[in-house]
């Protein structure tokens, strides 16, 4: 059973000005699946394509942004979508925010500064399923908003009002108000300091035990994915470097970048010299041969220059996409 | 160097800012009686670590003489900043203290090339008198951060990676020889991979060159992996300051202690401890205004007497904690070597 299943997904950005074209693979053949009920971690570097990976699982594919191969098939329940054929209509009407929401960075920039949060919930609600009974809505949004833990009074403040772990908060909430079965968080805790950071998770955490839907949560911060995730993807330049249960990404890591990423984090109680890789995250328009990392790979050979990895089960369900570990593995 | 043989020296600085409208309004201090120092002849990285809203960035605008205190002193080499009036004096003082600021995209023009930036710095300071010899100080200064002249000339914010240009804002810095260098966030907006290069830069920095770095973060991982002391800042106040191993390795004050906690660890053991459920606060003005210790509202020791008056500064080991829980241990145990 799965909610979502992503197959050998290709999306590019393709611009031409004056005759000059230019390909930026963003997304370039990648395959995973959604499981109902869990949380999904999706880590990597800024333009490592992980943004663009979102846009086209929550259908919003548009000009540059072309998708020419693969397939992105949703579940929900018997209702099945096919987000690369759904039309606007239905997408506005039965997908977006009823199946799937968003939960953005800036919560500031969600909420709109000139109108009271509960404003907010209504532009929402009356966009998705049109309000007749006023005071139902205002009861199903209280209700709503203590079951999430928030108290009431911030509903009618305004978003420069509350503190900015409250307001993303808030997002959250907005997000979930139609109870989804997928929510995508898009760096939801990267503005915010720990401590902030932890309630905001923690909120995350606790509406999916509730509700038992599936989140997508991105975030380029690995720790945040040691102690929220239940499974892990490493993306590295629009490919998919490593997958696995967040237990064995961290005890056991293959990838020579995903060791790097969990190796070069320092630890409060821990004084080692901790180094960066060599050279710089690849441009996506000249992307390197054979496996992206190579240029930066400390383990490189010469087959990793011209023979691009597969993506190979090594465990139970424990993907990784290196040549060092289909020789381990054969 | 100076008469006092400190580098830098704040003195119960307040900087209280107006908000609301000319007739009503209120006060909010952003910064309340904050004094720490940095010695001349002993280069230091100095950490201030705090949430959004303490008082971190209204502290560096001071030090930067960006801002002048409501009350206090900012001393920078026995010498009042605020005294300095003269646009000489002032160039003096800006090439002492360099900023390096948090987003290298935004600190230079996209527009222009980086090392336009870099000649402008030494053409300002008059560090060199004609053109060749403002490349050769130019290329020092990139060496310095690991690049060089060659990598850098004629090239454009974009064609460098966030890495890259964040340590050529390091050598813009460098460019006037500073004893001090102000990095507020540096390297919150730099890629994952690449962020520990920066971090290191400043360790590098202040061994070989002996600059005093003070560094403003959120994030306190890099801030013990670097520094050699830090401020905890929580609404205005320092709540806690001493060495950073003992800072966050032992947190006295509650507040470090719930920030040390919240860490999330790159491992996924601690995943039953993280997930402890805590409280957060509502809005942002209603902490600021509160009496007494701005912690009050969500600390779990909370005493009476901490909602009444601003808590004292106490010595705990090497640290110190501005919280009522030590004033009285201190007062019990001098009680008890009496009897």
């Amino acid at each position: 059973m799965t909610l979502l299943s992503v197959q050998n997904l290709r999306a590019y950005y393709q611009t031409e000005a004056y005759g000059i074209s230019r390909t930026v693979r963003a997304v370039d053949g990648v395959s995973f699946d959604l499981v109902p009920n869990e949380i999904y971690g999706i880590a990597g570097e800024s333009s490592c394509g992980k943004t663009t990976l979102i846009k086209v699982i929550s259908g919003n594919i548009k000009p540059p942004l072309k998708v020419l191969e693969g397939s992105v098939n949703y579940s929900f329940g018997e209702y099945k979508v096919d987000m690369l054929q759904i039309s606007q209509s239905e997408l506005r009407q039965n997908v977006r925010w009823k199946q799937i929401s968003y939960v953005m960075q800036g919560s500031m920039s969600v909420l709109n500064p000139v109108r009271k949060v509960i404003k907010t919930f209504q532009d929402i609600v009356d966009t998705h399923e049109r309000i007749r009974d006023k005071n139902k809505f205002l009861k199903q949004t209280h209700t709503h908003i203590n079951r999430l833990g928030l108290p009431t009074d911030v509903l009618n403040a305004y978003p420069h009002q509350l503190s900015g772990g409250m307001r993303q908060r808030v997002a959250i909430a907005l997000a979930t108000v139609f109870q989804p079965a997928l929510i995508i968080a898009d760096e939801p805790t990267t503005a915010l300091d720990v401590v902030v950071q932890r309630g905001v998770l923690h909120m995350i955490k606790d509406i999916q035990a509730i509700s038992n839907n599936t989140v997508l949560l991105v975030t380029h911060d690995m720790a945040v994915h040691a102690n929220v995730a239940d499974r892990v993807m490493i993306m590295y330049a629009g490919r998919i470097a490593e997958e696995a249960p967040t237990e064995s990404i961290f005890n056991a890591p293959l990838h020579p970048y995903t060791q790097h990423l969990i190796n070069s984090l320092p630890v409060i109680g821990e004084k080692s010299t901790k180094a960066s890789l060599k050279g710089s995250p690849p441009n996506l328009a000249d992307p390197p041969s054979g496996c992206r990392f190579h240029p930066r790979c400390p383990y490189v050979m010469d087959e990793c220059r011209t023979v691009v990895p597969d993506l190979v089960t090594v465990k139970e369900r424990h993907r990784v996409a290196c040549h060092l570990v289909e020789e381990a593995s054969l | 160097m100076s008469a006092n043989g400190k580098l830098l020296d704040v003195q119960h600085v307040t900087v209280e800012f107006h908000i609301g409208g000319l007739v009503g309004g209120t006060l909010l201090t952003a910064v309340n009686d904050v004094s720490f120092s940095l010695e001349s002849d002993k280069p230091e990285i100095f950490t201030l670590a705090g949430e959004s809203g303490s008082g971190k960035t209204t502290l560096s605008r001071l030090l930067l003489r960006d801002l002048e205190p409501t009350r206090g002193k900012v001393l920078f080499e026995g010498r009042d900043v605020s005294t300095i009036r003269k646009r000489s004096e002032f160039i003096e003082f800006m090439k002492k203290v360099q900023p390096v600021f948090q987003n290298p995209f935004d600190t230079f023009s996209p527009l222009r090339r980086v090392d336009a930036y870099l000649f402008d710095t030494v053409k300002n300071f008059g560090m060199a008198s004609n053109r060749r010899d403002a490349a050769e100080v130019v290329d020092d200064a990139l060496r310095n951060v690991g690049l060089s002249l060659d990598e850098v000339r004629q090239r454009y914010p974009h064609e460098l990676s966030g890495g890259q240009i964040q340590r050529v804002s390091v050598a813009r810095a460098l460019i006037s020889k500073p004893t001090l260098i102000l990095a507020d966030e540096p390297v919150s907006m730099v890629d994952a991979s690449l962020r520990m290069e920066i971090v290191n830069l400043f360790q590098k920095l202040r061994d070989e060159q002996k600059v005093s770095v003070v560094y403003i973060t959120h994030d306190l991982a890099t801030a013990y992996y670097i520094s050699d002391r830090i401020g905890i800042m929580l609404r205005g106040y320092i709540v806690e300051l001493g060495p950073v191993e003992d800072v966050l390795e032992r947190p006295a004050h509650p507040y470090t202690q719930l920030l040390k906690e919240s860490v999330p660890e790159p491992a996924p053991k601690s995943r039953e401890s993280w997930a402890k459920h805590i409280e957060l606060g509502i809005t942002e003005v209603k902490e600021y205004g509160r009496i007494g210790c701005k912690f009050a509202g969500r600390c779990p020791k909370v005493m009476d007497i901490c909602r009444e008056a601003d808590p004292p500064d106490v010595r705990v080991g090497r640290q110190t904690v501005k919280c009522y829980l030590y004033s009285e241990q201190t007062t019990k145990a001098d009680t008890g070597t009496q009897s």
